[in-house]
């Protein structure tokens, strides 16, 4: 297996909350990853941790390692910034940036630095947001506010958004909680075509959600990781007892 | 219930109580432009517009024209509000999103502080310690250095429009962060964090999510400033100069609305004079309302805009 990430030991605290205990977790590239477990269980604080978004909270104390291609992520020599060049995130809510037009929005990640010519910018507007489906949709308008599109074509947006910059590992927080039925298939869609290029870790509470996109299941259960193995046998043979309990809907 | 009448009563009573004192506002803001009309007719009859297009004041002839007041108002505050505006900017951000929490709590209590000193105290630190320096320091070097744009020509008197441009940037910078502040704190931590995800620094999530979505806040916070350094009075009035000129030079001095009604009511002894003094003060309440009102709608256009959530 050609592993992407490795997460080894990690630790979180939130001041006194001990938050995230002894994860270890390996992840293989051009794959996805399931994160399931009842609300509160640690599974968004855990990937949160994987592009360094707990820089922002004073009160969080990170500690273990996170690999990424070999290096540790949370190695004082690197940014937090060139890691989340590289680690793109995709969060619960719909956040497009509402003073941007649907263009602007896409090549956001690009304003940062501001290096890119019209022709180029062009060129990534189109193919990142064919690349989500939302081409067809929003080419007539591409210079309209991002708020006049829906929920669900907000998220494709924010995803558009995300792999225009190119990431290696894209994380995905609940990315369909928000949204209606037939706006998360098309975000489902979009996981398995996306795996491709990318890999891709995904929060979910929904179990058929992780049942129907993922590769491979981890169950986390106050703070722990449970168990993770491959999604069909982790939903037709788990190991342990409480995945069973979680996954048929006795506790959670 | 027994007690139930008695209850419903009180409560008829209590909001009957709360609408009249609400109401009076109203009836008081009416009542005092009616009453200000009034008593400006006789110089509203007498020199129509050329009031605000004439420049001169000359109570001895009955000559009154409010164009050199205007000017000096307007003037001093819109340079004020040009130098307070990214000072408080950068304070306000500085607390919001760079400080450590603690220090930044102590800042804006601090800024707050300042906005607490009576406008008194202000002038006469503006008259004792500003004007002085102003005369003996940076006049001569404006003047010496750039003294060939009009702007910085001319003697240097210490009072001066560039005096009172100074006082009321201090003055107002208080109000512009503090609001700037709030503005900046209700920014979504989710705008941030997809600033953040796409490889943003501090400084590019400031630019690409912070800043753009406050905007319309941010301006109501400005204009805010602006409508209070437009009515300030006392601190503008110890060091501006009091000398109903145009003039183009920062250096020369000037006189604001509010000061000249200030120092000339107490001493207008014809009927006309005090007209024309009144008329000015109408001509600084409805400026001062306006540009509240324009404030006042663009917070609100912000705080709407939260309301409704993420569509």
């Amino acid at each position: 297996m050609n592993c992407k990430v490795q997460i080894d030991k990690l630790n979180i605290h939130f001041g006194q909350t001990h938050a995230v205990k002894d994860v270890s977790m390996d992840i293989a590239a051009n794959s996805v990853t399931a994160i399931i477990g009842p609300s509160g269980c640690g599974k968004s604080t855990v990937l949160r941790s994987i592009n360094r978004m707990h820089d922002m909270t004073p009160s969080a104390r990170v500690s273990g390692r996170i690999i990424l291609d070999g290096s540790d992520i949370y190695d004082r020599s690197l940014d937090p910034v060139s890691i989340r060049r590289r680690v793109g995130m995709v969060f619960q809510k719909p956040n497009p940036f509402p003073a941007m037009s649907i263009y602007d929005n896409v090549i956001a990640g690009y304003k940062l630095n501001g290096l890119l010519v019209k022709k180029e910018a062009d060129q990534i507007v189109e193919s990142s947001l064919q690349r989500v489906a939302l081409w067809d949709e929003v080419k007539d308008r591409l210079h309209r506010s991002a708020m006049d599109l829906s929920g669900g074509q907000q998220q494709r947006l924010c995803i558009a958004r995300t792999i225009a910059v190119r990431p290696e590992v894209i994380l995905m927080d609940e990315p369909a909680s928000a949204l209606d039925p037939l706006s998360t298939l098309k975000i489902e869609e979009l996981v398995e075509e996306l795996k491709e290029k990318y890999t891709i870790i995904i929060v979910t509470h929904n179990m058929q959600q992780a049942a129907r996109v993922s590769d491979v299941t981890a169950f986390f259960y106050l703070g722990e990781m449970v168990e993770m193995g491959p999604t069909k046998k982790m939903f037709t043979t788990p190991e342990k007892k409480q995945t069973e309990d979680y996954i048929t809907g006795r506790f959670g | 219930m027994v007690n139930s009448d008695k209850h419903r009563n009180g409560d008829a009573l209590f909001k009957g109580i709360a609408q009249f004192f609400a109401l009076s506002i109203i009836a008081i803001l009416l009542l005092m432009t009616y009453r200000m009309v009034a008593e400006s007719m006789p110089s509203i009859r007498a020199f129509g517009v050329s009031f605000i297009s004439g420049s001169n004041w000359d109570a001895v002839q009955g000559q009154f024209a409010a164009l050199p007041y205007l000017y000096g108002s307007v003037v001093s505050s819109l340079l004020a509000l040009l130098l307070a505006a990214p000072l408080s900017l950068g304070c306000a951000l500085f607390i919001t999103e760079l400080a450590p929490k603690r220090l930044g709590v102590a800042i804006a209590t601090l800024v707050e502080l300042l906005a607490a000193i009576p406008s008194v105290i202000y002038g006469l630190w503006g008259i004792m310690v500003m004007v002085p320096w102003l005369q003996s320091t940076v006049q001569p070097f404006l003047i010496e250095h750039f003294g060939f744009i009009p702007l910085f020509s001319g003697a240097p008197y210490g009072v001066s429009m560039l005096a009172a441009v100074f006082i009321l940037m201090i003055m107002i910078i208080p109000i512009i962060t503090s609001i700037t502040k709030e503005v900046l704190l209700a920014v979504p931590q989710s705008q941030k964090e997809a600033a953040l995800a796409l490889g943003a620094t501090r400084w590019e999530m400031i630019r690409i999510a912070v800043l753009p979505y406050g905007r319309s806040g941010m301006l109501g916070a400005v204009i805010l400033g602006l409508g209070r350094a437009i009515g300030e009075t006392m601190a503008v009035t110890m060091v501006i100069g009091n000398t109903p000129q145009i003039s183009l030079s920062l250096l020369a001095p000037a006189y604001t609305m509010p000061s000249v009604i200030a120092n000339e009511f107490a001493e207008a002894s014809s009927k006309l004079h005090s007209a024309a003094l009144m008329e000015i003060g109408l001509i600084l309440l409805v400026v001062t309302l306006i540009v509240n009102s324009l404030a006042r709608l663009l917070l609100w256009s912000v705080s709407r805009k939260l309301g409704g959530g993420a569509k």
